[in-house]
């Protein structure tokens, strides 16, 4: 498959695509991110793991600036984000999001979520935007619920229209935030396929999920946080086989328990 | 999240970021927003300003509150203070204020008692009483309120004379002239006893306190509506008869043309009252049926699983809850008594906007005089905010 | 029917048999709601006693003892010792009789009264269209700018051949209509603004938006139609003069802006935080956020809400009468100014309020239906 040649080769370039370089973060006197340094590459395929409160969410929340960060530097597509306004419009352009709670515009038919931010944000014309919010619901494979509101869906499909709504946008990069927890286990399936197809088109992901079967599948890499710092990362069967410290190791055993 | 406040790098605060002088930069961009508006919004107002210096001088329209201390020269029927018109403005507005608190307490106990039946008669079983409450209901709050004061004030102007009044019960009269009722010839023992009443409250809340306090020490549930009944009924009496236990009746009676004696309500209170209380009525009962509603059944059956009574369920499950919904709106319905009582100025009741208004025509000074009743409203409704903040930060359920 | 299973009886379908007379039907339902137990009964047969009672004195007050009309004489002086002579026996329905087209549009010329009778039916419509569900777009507000010019054109006249009508002569029900009506249009949109300047992050901004709220709020609504009637000529500078219902309805929008800010305010509360952020997330600008995800969804929150708070609206344009602008109340009580139809106000205040009640009910009416609609889509 040429394309996961040319994603391969790209991985190998390492062409940045998300840099952070010292980044911290502090709520009111909490300090959730410590001198976090990650660098993505284009095309490179992250997972995020760690227990609850680790700040693995906040720091992809960082990278599209749903939250501000303090200190340090946060490097996206080669614009750095700060205050300026004209880069972060730049970057939330080419930044999809998925989140884990779908959110869905319950007051727009699936089409209209899909074709609203090509048309109001690219400022594409109607029919284009259309067209392109049909080829990406085929493409995760909802194209007859198009006419629907939200509501009517299943949490399966609604979360895939979300991915389709953040394609529709033809983002360079993709974050999803912990797109499966919400979800009953029988559509976590589902979504997990969306995503591996999604991995196979050479898309340049960052993942927090708990859903350790996708990250041996699909993961370049997987960043294991804890206490707003990395502490580890890897390549997924070596960080799985032979966890380094004690608080991964701790992680595991409890992820495995419960599965 | 305990262990990370360990971590000695907690200590490191946020650095402050520095500001540019950028088009394109958010900060700057906001403070630029902000203080184009409040220019806008200061330059408006200086511009009003303006005009109205120029107007008042054009005019010769005096200014400042001077006239607070010359004499008022205005007769007011009802005061709570001695008055009379050769006193001054100030005493005057003092008056009408009294008056507005007068009509608007009473209202506020009346509205709660009558709103608090009309709305658990909403939720009877019996069905004609719930659809005679909900008739009312929808009757009262579609009606402006404007409407039926003028309603009941030309119902009791068309009331025969004193000679002719209805006299339902011995001693209570209903006329043109208002309604007289029997009244006990206040002494000073009579006051004395009120206070004990406030005191025996009082010792019965630090009562229940240690009792509750003891109970938590060794398990007992003592009962505590003896000493209550002991505190707040039988001190007062105890108070009232060691004073020699005072009790005249003063009735009125007809003499002539007019009655003599008991307790005067004149007809522009009376009306004003009434309409106040019957219209605010209906409001306070659909939120105390919506507080009663708001537990919701689960809640009912999970206390009575765990094994309490119907009573202590009520009392510790149900009712705190539901005064949770209801106590906010009933503030504001509070507030709304309050501000609605200056609808007096239409039916002659003199309140505190229907004696600034006086002042205001018959000085000239129309802004001191709107600024006067705004300053009294504004306190009365800040005051009650205030208190419903305190109460609702103390009161709120903690989620998530 | 373990006894029947036991005896081994072949397992016949058993016809389904009624419930007991007593269980169901309307004695059953008597017994269920009026008379369960003795406390109850009492409550019933109370009640019973007293509605009869004060229905019958009603009815032969209201209409077995009424007089409907009265003489009037050439000069137009009414006749009203007839009514005199059964006060408080029967009604004088003679005053709504002789004086309706009065209470209804004040001192309007009289041969022109088709023209006030039109502009009520205008708003009524107005009112009806906007509460058809279908009709709920953005081209609503075209056809409400349509309908109040028209509006305006029949009440003042002056051109397609329509005589001029000054305002000073606009009175009764169209008044009524005219206040309540443009106070909305003109103080919804000031109250979006103002919920989202409160909701804002610019401090400054969220400040004066807290002002103007909680001072409106803090005070009655006569103090603010005061200020319109003795202030707001002091504030302008010498020469511009704006007239008195004008005046009171600057008065009302500012009043009802800051209410229905409130309003406005507890649906955005109300929106999942993620909506929010999902629009941040997809580029959208503040302004394109707020229009196309926003306030569509706050909004539909909300109105339930909104119609109460305009209903209170539609009853507080009655205090204009405190500043002598002649709404229907103020019609009303001019009525009986007269000395022929002094004592009457009962009969014409009763009058008035089925007319109030009329529109209030309807509009009560349907909020809550719209609240059972969506409280149904929630549910499901």
């Amino acid at each position: 498959m040429s394309a996961a040649e040319t994603v391969a080769s790209s991985v190998r370039k390492g062409v940045p695509a998300i840099t952070l370089a010292g980044v911290n973060k502090w709520f009111g006197a909490l300090h959730v991110l410590r001198d976090v340094n990650l660098e993505v590459a284009m095309g490179e395929r992250v997972v995020v793991c760690g227990p609850s409160g680790s700040g693995k969410s906040t720091l992809i929340r960082c990278i599209n600036r749903l939250e501000e960060h303090q200190e340090g530097q946060i490097i996206v597509d080669g614009k750095e984000l700060s205050n300026d306004i004209r880069s972060l419009d730049a970057i939330r352009r080419e930044v999809g999001m998925v989140f884990q709670s779908f959110n869905l515009f319950p007051h727009l038919t699936i089409l209209e979520n899909c074709t609203l931010a090509p048309i109001w944000v690219r400022k594409m014309p109607k029919k284009e935007a259309e067209a392109l919010a049909m080829e990406y619901l085929e493409r995760v494979r909802i194209p007859e619920q198009a006419g629907k509101y939200p509501g009517q869906l299943s949490g399966g499909q609604q979360q895939r229209v979300a991915i389709a709504r953040a394609l529709c946008m033809k983002p360079k990069i993709m974050l999803f935030d912990e797109p499966t927890s919400a979800l009953d286990p029988e559509m976590i399936k589902e979504v997990l396929d969306t995503m591996v197809m999604l991995a196979e088109t050479g898309m340049t992901m960052i993942c927090v999920t708990h859903e350790m079967g996708f990250a041996r599948t699909v993961a370049d890499r997987v960043v294991f946080m804890d206490r707003g710092e990395i502490v580890e990362q890897g390549v997924p069967e070596e960080l799985f086989a032979n966890p380094r410290t004690d608080r991964l190791k701790t992680f595991l055993s409890q992820i495995l328990r419960g599965h | 999240m305990s262990g990370a406040s360990l971590d000695p790098r907690l200590l490191r605060k946020a650095p402050p970021r520095p500001l540019r002088f950028s088009w394109s930069d958010e900060r700057f961009r906001n403070i630029v927003y902000q203080v184009l508006v409040v220019a806008a919004v200061l330059s408006v107002f200086g511009w009003l300003w303006s005009n109205t210096r120029y107007n008042l001088e054009v005019r010769r329209i005096a200014t400042g509150w001077g006239f607070l201390s010359r004499e008022a020269g205005l007769p007011i029927g009802e005061h709570l203070i001695d008055y009379d018109p050769s006193m001054t403005y100030f005493r005057a507005l003092l008056v009408g204020v009294l008056n507005t608190l007068k009509v608007a307490i009473i209202g506020i106990v009346l509205a709660t008692i009558l709103g608090t039946l009309l709305g658990i008669a909403r939720l009877s079983k019996n069905w004609m009483l719930a659809r005679f409450a909900g008739a009312y209901v929808e009757i009262v709050r579609d009606l402006p309120l404007l409407l039926q004061l003028l309603f009941w004030y030309s119902l009791l102007q068309g009331l025969p004379g004193p000679r002719q009044a209805f006299n339902p019960v011995t001693g209570v009269f209903l006329s043109n002239r208002g309604l007289k009722l029997p009244y006990i010839q206040w002494e000073s023992a009579h006051s004395w006893t009120l206070l004990a009443v406030v005191v025996g409250a009082v010792l019965t809340w630090f009562y229940r306190r240690t009792v509750r306090a003891k109970q938590m020490q060794d398990g007992q549930i003592r009962s505590i509506w003896p000493a209550a009944l002991l505190l707040m009924v039988g001190l007062p009496l105890l108070v009232w008869a060691a004073l020699g236990a005072p009790f005249t009746i003063d009735v009125p009676e007809l003499r002539g043309f007019n009655f003599r004696g008991g307790l005067d309500v004149s007809p522009e209170f009376f009306a004003l009252l009434l309409g106040l209380t019957l219209y605010t009525a209906g409001f306070i009962a659909e939120i105390v049926r919506a507080g009663i509603l708001a537990v919701s059944q689960g809640q009912w059956e999970a206390a009575e699983a765990l094994g309490l009574s119907r009573r202590r369920v009520m009392n510790l499950i149900v009712l705190p809850q539901a005064m949770r919904v209801i106590i906010p709106p009933m503030t504001s319905q509070f507030l709304n008594i309050t501000k609605n009582s200056s609808l007096a100025v239409a039916i002659g009741y003199q309140d505190i906007v229907s004696i600034a208004n006086t002042t205001l025509n018959q000085t000239g000074q129309a802004i001191e005089g709107i600024a006067i009743i705004m300053l009294v409203y504004l306190t009365i409704s800040l005051s009650i905010s205030l208190f419903m903040n305190w109460y609702n930060k103390r009161i709120a359920l903690v989620e998530r | 029917m373990s006894d029947l299973a036991a005896g081994g009886t072949p397992a016949v379908p058993t016809v389904p048999r009624r419930a007991p007379i007593t269980m169901i039907g309307p004695v059953a339902w008597a017994r269920a709601n009026l008379f369960n137990n003795w406390w109850s009964s009492a409550i019933t047969l109370a009640m019973i006693y007293l509605l009869v009672k004060v229905a019958v004195s009603f009815v032969s007050w209201a209409f077995i003892n009424a007089i409907w009309v009265v003489p009037v004489s050439p000069a137009g002086v009414a006749n009203t010792e007839a009514c005199r002579a059964i006060a408080g026996v029967g009604a004088c329905w003679a005053v709504i009789t002789e004086k309706h087209r009065f209470i209804l549009f004040g001192t309007y010329p009289y041969e022109q009264h088709w023209r006030p009778a039109i502009v009520c039916l205008l708003f009524i419509g107005l009112y009806v269209v906007s509460a058809m569900r279908r009709f709920w777009r953005w081209e609503l507000a075209l056809v409400w700018i349509a309908v109040l010019t028209l509006i305006g054109v029949l009440m003042w006249g002056g051109i397609l051949g329509l005589s001029y009508v000054p305002q000073e002569r606009w009175g009764g029900l169209p008044i009524t209509l005219i206040l309540a009506t443009f106070g909305l249009a003109f103080a919804f949109p000031l109250a979006i603004l103002v919920a989202l300047g409160r909701r804002s992050k610019l401090p400054a901004i969220k400040a004066l938006c807290v002002l103007y709220v909680e001072l409106i709020r803090g005070v009655p609504l006569i103090s603010l139609l005061f200020m319109a009637s003795v202030m707001f000529p002091l504030f302008l500078p010498e020469g511009l003069n704006i007239d008195k219902l004008l005046r009171a309805q600057v008065a009302i929008i500012l009043f009802a802006g800051a209410y229905l800010a409130e309003v406005v305010r507890a649906g955005l509360q109300a929106l999942p935080r993620g909506q929010y952020e999902a629009a941040d997330a997809l580029g959208l600008s503040y302004w394109h956020k707020t229009g196309l995800i926003i306030l569509p969804q706050a909004l539909r929150l909300v109105i339930p809400p909104l119609v109460n708070t305009f209903i209170g609206f539609f009853k507080d344009t009655s205090l204009v009468l405190i500043i002598g602008i002649f709404d229907l109340l103020t019609a009303g009580k001019t009525a009986i100014i007269e000395p022929a139809w002094q004592g009457f106000g009962v009969e014409v205040y009763i009058t008035l309020g089925v007319i109030y009640f009329v529109f209030c009910f309807a509009m009560s009416k349907y909020s809550s239906g719209l609240e059972a609609e969506f409280n149904r889509h929630r549910r499901r």
